[in-house]
């Protein structure tokens, strides 16, 4: 019998294509899942407008349902409310930690819209935990993550950018 | 109504769209390797968000375009999108100087939007405007750190923005298309967003201590399909590999 926690639990194997140690159900960017008969619609959210990943979330998804015998999966992209990183589970976090990225802060709400100061909170190492870090750029390899150095075990890291 | 609609979404994606190629060309030619990521990312959500209001112009035409029919199978005199995106990239002052501009204006825009009546545009909006947060931080942090910089950095911030400022009329000419979608509350009447926008310029450019310029305005008409010289070269380029291979699919 196919339920909505069926689905969901399918949705755990679809990885991030580009984070690939955390899911798309622990991203934060499925919205929901409707069984209606044979039909599974799932609704999902984009990260980032440009997310290249976007794309091949939506076929991944697609496929891991028709492995498991769906054959009527309907992916519907919704943008209302836009993704934040507080939709990304605890144990997400943690998983991105262990990772290597530093897994994202609170969302900040009226983030300055021209920081001539430098950046207030500080990222720990995920390697050393060290509260000792520079940021070296808000943009990094993907959109979701900047680039950051620990000056405690001198090791480069990504941070998960709280957006 | 969808007609004004359908162009204003056209004006939308056709911005985004044209600064986000130009910013792509700095892809490996970027001054430092962060910085190169940087304009890429920054390409890359603008190319993303362009997509996001062309898919919706289409759908809103009714015609059955998508967004890349409308990205590549437009001539020059099709695109609205505003002069000074079109412009060459220049040297990295010109370029961090315009995203500045912009950047600030479409924040004030996105605010707007984000009320929006029409859900799919709000919600685009709301993505575009966390996006163009980040965009806006990273410019005025470079305009700041070039106009207060070495002597050269500071000639060549000043030189950009004298260069620019004169193009930043389009940003507030408001025509029928604009005052139809404000009043059905689905868009934003651009010529409202002027004190904020010149406020918040004028204290980055203070800080910076570079001096704001007064030109009179340029040459406008982007929003009607006329253009620079250059957007016609830029459109050549970005569109010659799917004109070349019509419906070609991964």
């Amino acid at each position: 019998m196919v339920t909505t926690d069926w689905v969901m639990e399918v949705l755990h194997e679809v990885k991030d294509p580009e984070v690939p140690a955390i899911d798309v159900v622990e991203l934060g960017i499925v919205r929901g899942a409707v069984v209606e008969g044979e039909r599974v619609t799932v609704t999902v959210t984009p990260t980032y407008s440009g997310c290249p990943a976007t794309k091949v979330i939506e076929y991944e998804i697609e496929s891991a349902l028709r492995r498991h015998g769906v054959a009527d999966v309907v992916v519907n992209t919704v943008f209302n409310p836009p993704w934040t990183t507080d939709w990304i589970t605890e144990e997400a976090r943690e998983k991105l930690r262990v990772y290597g990225i530093a897994p994202p802060g609170k969302a900040p709400h009226g983030l300055d819209l021209v920081s001539l100061g430098g950046p207030t909170r500080t990222v720990p190492c995920p390697y050393c935990g060290s509260s000792n870090t520079l940021r070296e750029s808000e943009f990094g390899s993907t959109a979701c993550k900047s680039i950051h150095s620990c000056k405690g075990c001198h090791q480069p890291f990504e941070h998960f950018k709280a957006i | 109504m969808s007609q004004a609609l359908f162009e204003y979404l056209l004006r939308l994606g056709d911005d985004r769209l044209v600064l986000g190629h130009r910013n792509a060309e700095w892809c490996g030619h970027g001054p430092i390797l962060e910085e190169d990521i940087a304009i890429s990312n920054l390409a890359l959500d603008l190319t993303g968000e362009a997509q996001l209001f062309l898919e919706l112009a289409g759908k809103v035409e009714g015609l059955g375009r998508d967004a890349d029919q409308l990205a590549y199978w437009r001539d020059e005199t099709q695109f609205r999108n505003l002069q000074l995106l079109e412009l060459p990239k220049g040297d990295f002052a010109f370029t961090m100087v315009r995203q500045f501009l912009f950047s600030a204006w479409s924040h004030f825009l996105l605010e707007g939007l984000i009320q929006s009546k029409q859900e799919d545009l709000k919600g685009i909006a709301a993505k575009a405007q966390k996006e163009n947060r980040y965009h806006l931080r990273h410019a005025s942090e470079w305009v700041v750190r070039l106009g207060d910089g070495t002597e050269e950095s500071h000639r060549r911030a000043q030189a950009a923005l004298d260069q620019a400022w004169p193009w930043t009329g389009e940003f507030f000419l408001a025509d029928d298309v604009d005052r139809v979608v404000a009043a059905e509350g689905l868009g934003v009447d651009p010529s409202g967003l002027r004190p904020p926008w010149e406020a918040l310029v004028t204290d980055v450019i203070r800080r910076a201590t570079l001096t704001v310029p007064s030109p009179p305005m340029r040459m406008v008409g982007g929003r009607k399909g006329r253009h620079t010289e250059y957007l016609g070269h830029m459109l050549a380029e970005m569109q010659v590999v799917a004109r070349s291979h019509p419906g070609a699919k991964w």
